[in-house]
């Protein structure tokens, strides 16, 4: 049997080889059509790990509150711009609600870093320490910041990993002093790095400093409200108490802030997880409707396979005849013509997926987006080439293995 | 003992549209083990449907059909391709042989569709060759041999099952004179030394002369069938045509 298969096998070969340019623009179907499901998929891959990445450093469970309505009266008001949310806000709400873990203020601004004759233009963000285990931010070096820190307004900054290799330029921070609009601040940890955000920028370009020293002494504050923040992070206990802790944090707050009932939130939320989220998906969808796209060129391959084969058939009837007059079964000329086109399909997947890989390797090196080469994927070319060439060869195989001998013999 | 072949009243119709042709009818003979017998006719006489339907190609529309003692007549397709396996060897005009693969994988070709796995194969298609005195060519292409030695390789792949008929339509019509009488000379040796019954249809009377017994068709039937016919009467009838 085996000696069988590999007499059918080497057969097929000898015959494919006698033409083979016409195999090997065959081939170029399929190798197109598996090149390019490889390539659509490792790009759609890519850039969802790239978006799961991003949710991952985001911090988990995490709803932002930014003052201000989304809509009012039917016009849409910059967010941020009213001063609505306040620390105490922040306070109550990881005191009173039952699904909060942790709420942290922060005040944001920008300002200039300077230590000895270096300066560095950079993000200054006045927070508390819930804002580092709500943003599951690690401290690379030093210490974090402390509830006493905020309460007494020291002069204590964590710098991100951007602005140490601004400014010092590798010798060591911890200790020393930086000075933000004239006022001198101990430099007491480094931030562990995060990397690029989901909007592409630099999370490590930023100096942390207590809300207290932010407001009062870098980022100036209106006596109107001395206690207002830009933003307050909610942290759920857990990703099933989410919905429920944005409903808790809307009713405290509304009630705090003594909205009538058919009055509109003076504070808008935003669940950046299921943003991310939807970007994920939808880059998945996309993905997969390229995907598509390009297995509609697989299957025009198989149909390039089957109409080879026809030729073949019918330029073989002689051969085939004979095959069947010394002795060849339905099954044996089925199985060799059957060989052939998946030995052609299977053939043109192996160069379609390297042609894949290779694509994807230059997409990534030069249009600079992450691609991910799924062993799944290629398997699944690979598999589903084999199906076409099985499925495309079939009709002609059995065209060949329904001949009737006479006729075969007798065909000039 | 049984005739290797014995057929009763067999007779093969086409329909071409709505005319009906009779390829055979009514033909009824027998051949035994051993003989060797030329088929004689003009085109269309029948003899090339009765060489189909003796080599299990076809199937007679009626009558009946024993091929070494086993009713063969309405056997399915890939039942008729075993028994042409092993039973029957065939030898074409045009040699029929498989351009792109050597005299050896040629000869060897029905070993591969045996049913049994054939371990020694290349070695029996390398006897069958020697066999037919082209020991010396096993690894030529067929565009490399000449004629004679094609069609000598097409008698070697039609011995190497070891059949017990070999069915040679026109086997030297496509060859000079000289290179017909060393084909008909292995035919008559393979028929002599291994009792292979063999069959030829020739249009020639120099070919049919080595037979031993000839049959005539006309117009889908046997003439004078039945009996060894002596020589000269064959050659009165065809001279009468």
């Amino acid at each position: 049997m085996l000696n069988h298969w590999m007499s059918t096998i080497r057969v097929a070969f000898a015959a494919l080889k006698t033409n083979r340019v016409r195999s090997a623009l065959t081939m170029l179907g399929i190798v197109i059509g598996v090149a390019a499901v490889i390539a659509t998929v490792a790009v759609g891959t890519g850039a969802s790990q790239r978006v799961q990445a991003q949710i991952a450093s985001i911090g988990s469970n995490m709803i932002i509150l930014i003052p201000g309505s989304l809509t009012s009266s039917g016009m849409q008001l910059g967010t941020g711009t009213v001063t609505t949310l306040t620390r105490s806000d922040a306070r109550e709400l990881s005191e009173q609600c039952a699904d909060i873990k942790d709420a942290a203020p922060a005040v944001r601004g920008a300002a200039s870093v300077i230590y000895e004759g270096n300066n560095w233009g950079t993000t200054i963000l006045g927070t508390t320490p819930a804002y580092l285990r709500i943003r599951d931010i690690a401290i690379a070096q030093g210490e974090a910041l402390s509830e006493q820190d905020v309460e007494k307004a020291s002069k204590v900054a964590l710098l991100g990993s951007t602005v140490v290799e601004k400014l010092y330029g590798g010798a060591d921070p911890i200790g020393t002093i930086v000075r933000i609009k004239q006022v001198p601040f101990i430099v007491q940890g480094v931030l562990a790095s995060k990397g690029q955000s989901a909007g592409g920028q630099d999370q490590d370009d930023i100096v942390l400093l207590p809300i207290t020293s932010a407001k009062q002494k870098v980022l100036g504050f209106k006596s109107a409200n001395a206690d207002a923040v830009d933003a307050i992070l909610i942290q759920a206990r857990s990703g099933d108490q989410l919905d429920a802790a944005q409903e808790e944090a809307r009713a405290l707050l509304r009630q705090r802030h003594h909205l009538l009932p058919d009055e509109e939130d003076d504070f808008s939320m935003r669940n950046l997880e299921e943003i991310l989220k939807a970007q994920v998906t939808s880059s998945r969808i996309m993905s997969l409707m390229l995907a598509a796209v390009a297995s509609v060129s697989l299957l025009v391959g198989g149909i390039g396979i089957m109409n080879i084969m026809l030729v073949s058939v019918r330029e073989r009837t002689r051969e085939i005849g004979l095959r069947q007059a010394v002795g060849a079964k339905t099954r044996d000329i089925l199985l060799q013509f059957l060989v052939e086109a998946t030995t052609l399909s299977i053939f043109g997947g192996i160069v379609g997926i390297m042609t894949g890989i290779a694509t994807s390797v230059i997409i990534s090196h030069f249009a600079g987006w992450q691609t991910v080469i799924s062993p799944a994927a290629v398997l699944l070319a690979v598999v589903f080439s084999a199906l076409v060439g099985i499925g495309f060869g079939f009709y002609p195989a059995r065209k060949a293995a329904y001949l009737d001998p006479i006729e075969a013999l007798r065909f000039e | 003992m049984t005739p290797l072949i014995d057929v009763r009243h067999l007779s093969k119709t086409y329909s071409l549209g709505e005319v009906e042709v009779h390829a055979l009818s009514d033909v009824t003979i027998t051949i035994s083990r051993g003989s060797f017998v030329a088929v004689m006719g003009p085109s269309g006489s029948g003899k090339s449907t009765f060489m189909n339907i003796i080599g299990c190609l076809d199937r007679p529309t009626s009558g009946s059909y024993f091929l070494d003692g086993v009713s063969v007549e309405s056997m399915e397709r890939d039942e008729l391709a075993e028994i042409r396996n092993r039973k029957i060897g065939f030898v074409f005009q045009n040699f029929n042989l498989l351009a792109r693969v050597t005299a050896l994988e040629n000869a060897k070709l029905p070993l591969l569709y045996a049913d049994n796995v054939i371990r020694d194969a290349d070695a029996r298609a390398a006897k069958a060759l020697a066999a037919v005195g082209l020991e010396g060519q096993l690894q030529n292409m067929p565009s490399q041999l000449s004629g004679g030695q094609q069609q000598r390789v097409a008698i070697a792949r039609a011995i190497v099952n070891e059949p017990q008929i070999i069915l040679a339509d026109e086997p030297t019509g496509a060859l000079d004179t000289k290179t017909s009488r060393e084909i008909m000379t292995i035919f008559r040796d393979l028929n002599q030394t291994r009792s292979i019954t063999v069959i030829v249809v020739t249009h020639s009377d120099e070919v049919a002369a080595y037979a031993d017994r000839i049959i005539y068709f006309r117009d889908g039937r046997l003439v004078n069938g039945e009996a060894a016919v002596p020589m000269p009467v064959v050659l009165d009838q065809a001279a009468k045509r």
